[in-house]
Formats: structure tokens, C-alpha cells, sequence
């Protein structure tokens, strides 16, 4: 647990030191803002004190921006050979992979926590729900953990930063959205299945403010399932043939 | 700490890059591999830093099996890799500092450690720059500290010396050395005078298989059974002095030397020597004999030997 830590610390500061992590910051406020305030914002029209346009527009930004931040974590790592460094300190595979992961999810918390502003103003105009916002802001931070996770392995595929990053756009993409299409497309089981792994599906329910363990076990098992695969193409040169 | 290779084999597609070699180190010693490019020397020593699996064969280090233990044996070892890549974003004191704290150092001693590495490496000067910001002899020593940060038992270094400048090479040295008073070293190099200055013992490898295994001097000597002298003859008539040295029981051959007129290169027979016969022949006909001097074999000699 504490390399896992140390390897956190490392990674966030890098984030920090490099700009990458003000950057991110910044133009998310900036986005998120000016789509939730400003540009064909319905928030002062429809008579409704929500978080539910702000939900919306992350629902979009964070999909475009996690590739961003991940793409680094692993395949720079590759591309200047330190991989072969941090594999031979005290750490396993899997503490470096989830390192880099809680490294990635704390830079989203700090984000997620710089629109908080947002939340007091609305609360300020009328009477919130705040078990929606709540749950709105859990299902970002979950789909923002499932993105991680598939951008941290689509890193582990590469050495280079933009195959990192269109990789996991691609793998995201499905989820995110071609899913949705296909399933409206299908029908019977076909059609079910296709909804079930679309994102958009859990995440409604739980901007709605309703937790439901089936969401909850579909980002666990997509987070869990690209931080084993990330360990995997790590211990890939530690096979025997 | 002692390491044993047994039957250690790696295979990189169809090419062997180490072939089922097998040696044994004991605590303390300072054992340099040498060999040319691609020789299997750096395969050699990321299956002994647990970076990556043999193909077959076992490693132990204290009787600690590679395979089963890595994450106890990597604890234990220093590891400079070939090319030291180092975070390049991060000031060398972070550096250090995460260097520590991941190989379990204790929080009360981590900052301990960094002073004594940032002074033994000759760091001060430059403390607080950036690692991306200094040169590459710096660097390297910002490579050797990070190896040695956690006070391993073993130490293994991969090209040690690269991007140093002389004076540096020297005090790397002599670093080494007395490491290597404690602590077991392994180390690599292509040059041929830098594990003969550092190395108690030399391991020379070729084409992934170890070809010769001793201290400096018996590898010398293996290659010295034919002595080789250079000798000074004045008497004018250099073809007549050539055959009558190459008509000497002793002789295997003589070579007169090009550019220096009356100089000769005398090979003897193997285990025997010429000196006192060559000496015999310029008495009897009457010679100046004016040097002669033993050509000691140097390691570089042995090392084409054995590899070509």
C-alpha cells in the first residue's frame, strides 16, 4: 500500500510540475462553465434548481480530456525506457499500474472539487436536490474511473503518446456512445446487451440520484478489467518465452 | 550476498541471447562482464534485476530464487540499467527522494541517505537543478546515487562509466572499489582497462555464452604461454640475424619490425622462453645485443582471442 502511495505522490506531482494538471483544470472549468452558465444554457429557464446541464457537458468533456491526462502515464514510461527502472525497485506490476490510476482518479477528484462553486450558486437560486447532484457527482467520478482505467491500458499498449490517446478516444468511444447507437438499432438480447454496456445507461441512473448496485458492479468490473490488462502488458517481458 | 546462475537461458525470437551459462558469485566480490556489443551482458543482468524471465534456467540470490522472491530480492539490489533513463522532469533531490521512500527506506533515514549519496556521487553543486537540466556525466551519477540509495547488498551496474569524463571515470573508480570492499558488484563494460582497474574478477562473454572466467592476471597468463619479446640487435645484416634467432630450439617465430631497423619480435614455443638463448646467440657471433625487453600479453589480446 505504500509503494502504491509513493508511486501516487510521483505521478500527481509530475502532473502538477509539468502544467498538465493547471491546464486540465483550467480549460474543464472554462468548458464546463461557459456550457453550463452562458452558451445555450437552459439552467435559468427551465425553473428547476439542478446540476443536470453542468452533468450533461462533463458527460462530454471528461470523455475527451481523461485520454489526455492517461495517455503519458505508462507509454512515456516505454518510450524512455524508466518502465525498466520502476520494475526493478521494490514495487509489483499491479502497485505501479494501480499507482498511476489513483493518481489520474485524485487529479479528477481535485477537478470535480473546483466545481463545487457551481453547485452553491444553484443552491443559492432555489431548492436543490441534493441526493441528484450527489449521485451526479459520483457517476462522473465513476465513469471518469472507467475512462482512466481504459486509458492507462490503452498506454501500456505503446510507446508513443498519441497512439495512447486515440486508442483509448477509440475503446471509449464504444462505450460512450456507439454502444447507445447500436442497441437503439437492435433488438432482443442483442439490443439489451448493447444498452447494458453502454455508459450512458448507468450514468442517467445515477445523475438521477439513484444508486444501483448493478451500475456500481458494471465501473468496478471495467476499471478492474483495464487495470488487470495494464498489469498484464507489463509482466508480458517477464514471461518465460 | 552471494548469487548462483544456473543453465540461464534467454531466447529472443529465434536468437539466443544468453546461452545456457551458469557461474557463481560470492559476497564481496567485484566481478566485471565483458564482452562485445550484443554479447548478452545487459540480458544477463535485467534477468538478474527481476526485470525480466529467463527462458529456462534459475537465478538465486541467497539462496532467494528470482522467480519466486522478486519482490524480496529487489529490495536488495542496485540497479543502474544501460542507457539511464531517469525521470528527466524531476529535481534530483525529489528524484532521490522517491528513489528511497519506494525501496522501503525508513522515513527517519531517507533524507540521510540523499545527503551521503548526493556527497559520495559529487551531486552537491548541482542539487537542485533538474535532472533534464544536467549534463550526461552528471546524470550518470544521478544514476549511480538512485542505485545506491537504499544501501543494496548488491549492486549492478550496466556500463558504469558511459558519458564520464576522465576525471570522473577515475573517481567512478574508485567508488566502485570501495564498494566493492562490502558489497557484491556486478558490472559491465566494453573497455578492456576499465574492468582490469575495477575487477577482482572478469567474466568475458560472447555470443551469449561465457568464454573465459578469472582474475585479470590468470586470463593474462592463459594467453601467455607463448612469451613474447622485443630484442635489439646491431650487426648489420638483419635477414642473416633473423634466421639464425628463428634457428633456435626455443623459436616458434621472429618478426623483424618494420619501421625500427635491428628490432625483432621473438614468439617462443609454448611455456618456454628465449631470453637466455638469444642472449647465448649474440655471444657466440659476436652481436651487440642492445634490448631486450618482455612484451607483457595485454587483456585486450586475450579478448580478441576469445571472441573472434
Amino acid at each position: 500500500m505504500k509503494s502504491i502511495w509513493v508511486i501516487t505522490k510521483r505521478e500527481l506531482a509530475s502532473y502538477f510540475d509539468s502544467l498538465i494538471a493547471y491546464l486540465m483544470i483550467i480549460i474543464f472549468l472554462i468548458l464546463s462553465g461557459i456550457f453550463t452558465w452562458l452558451y445555450g444554457s437552459t439552467i435559468f429557464l427551465i425553473g428547476q434548481a439542478d446540476l443536470q446541464v453542468f452533468f450533461g457537458i462533463s458527460y462530454w468533456t471528461l470523455f475527451f480530456f481523461i485520454p489526455a491526462i492517461t495517455m503519458r502515464s505508462l507509454a512515456e514510461e516505454n518510450r524512455s525506457g524508466t518502465i525498466e527502472l520502476l520494475s526493478t525497485k521494490a514495487v509489483s506490476d499491479w502497485q505501479i499500474v494501480v499507482g498511476k490510476f489513483l493518481a489520474c482518479t485524485l487529479l479528477l477528484v481535485i477537478a470535480l472539487a473546483c466545481t463545487l462553486p457551481y453547485y452553491i450558486s444553484v443552491a443559492q437560486l432555489g431548492d436543490v436536490d441534493h441526493g441528484a447532484v450527489m449521485g451526479g457527482y459520483f457517476g462522473l467520478l465513476l465513469m471518469s474511473g472507467m475512462y482512466i482505467s481504459i486509458g492507462i491500458f490503452s498506454s501500456s499498449l505503446t510507446s508513443n503518446q498519441i497512439v495512447a490517446f486515440l486508442l483509448a478516444l477509440f475503446i471509449g468511444a464504444f462505450f460512450h456512445i456507439l454502444f447507445q447507437f447500436m442497441s437503439s438499432g437492435s433488438t432482443g438480447i442483442v439490443g439489451h446487451a448493447m444498452d447494458y454496456l453502454s455508459v450512458r445507461t448507468h450514468y442517467e441512473s445515477l445523475s438521477r440520484g439513484v444508486i444501483d448496485t448493478r451500475d456500481l458492479v458494471y465501473f468496478g468490473s471495467f476499471i478492474l478489467a483495464g487495470l488487470v490488462l495494464s498489469q498484464t502488458m507489463l509482466s508480458k517481458r517477464n514471461w518465460h518465452n | 550476498m552471494a548469487i548462483l546462475i544456473e543453465n540461464l537461458t534467454k531466447v529472443y525470437g529465434e536468437q539466443k541471447a544468453v546461452n545456457n551459462i551458469s557461474f557463481e558469485i560470492k559476497t564481496g566480490e567485484v566481478v566485471g562482464f565483458l564482452g562485445p556489443n550484443g554479447a548478452g551482458k545487459s540480458t544477463t543482468m535485467k534477468m538478474l534485476t527481476c526485470y525480466m524471465a529467463p527462458t529456462s534456467g534459475k537465478i538465486f540470490l541467497e539462496g532467494l530464487d528470482v522467480d519466486k522472491d522478486p519482490e524480496e530480492i529487489k529490495k536488495k539490489i542496485g540497479y543502474l540499467p544501460e542507457n539511464n533513463p531517469l525521470y528527466t522532469d524531476m529535481a534530483i533531490i525529489d528524484y532521490l527522494k522517491f528513489c528511497a521512500e519506494i525501496q522501503g527506506v525508513e522515513k527517519s533515514l531517507v533524507n540521510q541517505r540523499i545527503h551521503k549519496m548526493v556527497d559520495m556521487c559529487g551531486l552537491n553543486q548541482e542539487r537542485h537543478k533538474r535532472i533534464g537540466e544536467l549534463s550526461k556525466g552528471y546524470r550518470q551519477r544521478v544514476g549511480l546515487a538512485q542505485a545506491m540509495i537504499h544501501d543494496p547488498e548488491v549492486l549492478v551496474l550496466d556500463e558504469p562509466t558511459t558519458g564520464l569524463d576522465p576525471n570522473q571515470i577515475i573517481e567512478i573508480r574508485k567508488l566502485i572499489k570501495e564498494l566493492g570492499k562490502e558489497k557484491t558488484v556486478i558490472l559491465s563494460s566494453h573497455i578492456l582497462s576499465e574492468v582490469e582497474a575495477t575487477c577482482d574478477r572478469i567474466l568475458i562473454i560472447n555470443k551469449g555464452k561465457i568464454v573465459a572466467d578469472g582474475t585479470s592476471e590468470t586470463l593474462r597468463g592463459q594467453a601467455q604461454g607463448k612469451a613474447l619479446i622485443k630484442v635489439q640487435i646491431e650487426a648489420g645484416n638483419g635477414a642473416a640475424i633473423q634466421k639464425s634467432l628463428l634457428g633456435l630450439a626455443t623459436v616458434e617465430s621472429v618478426k623483424a619490425l618494420e619501421e625500427k631497423p635491428d628490432y625483432f619480435l621473438v614468439q617462443s614455443k609454448p611455456d618456454l622462453n628465449s631470453r637466455k638463448e638469444v642472449f647465448d646467440l649474440c655471444v657466440k657471433n659476436g652481436w651487440y645485443l642492445m634490448e631486450l625487453t618482455g612484451i607483457e600479453t595485454k587483456l585486450e589480446d586475450v579478448f580478441r582471442e576469445v571472441t573472434n
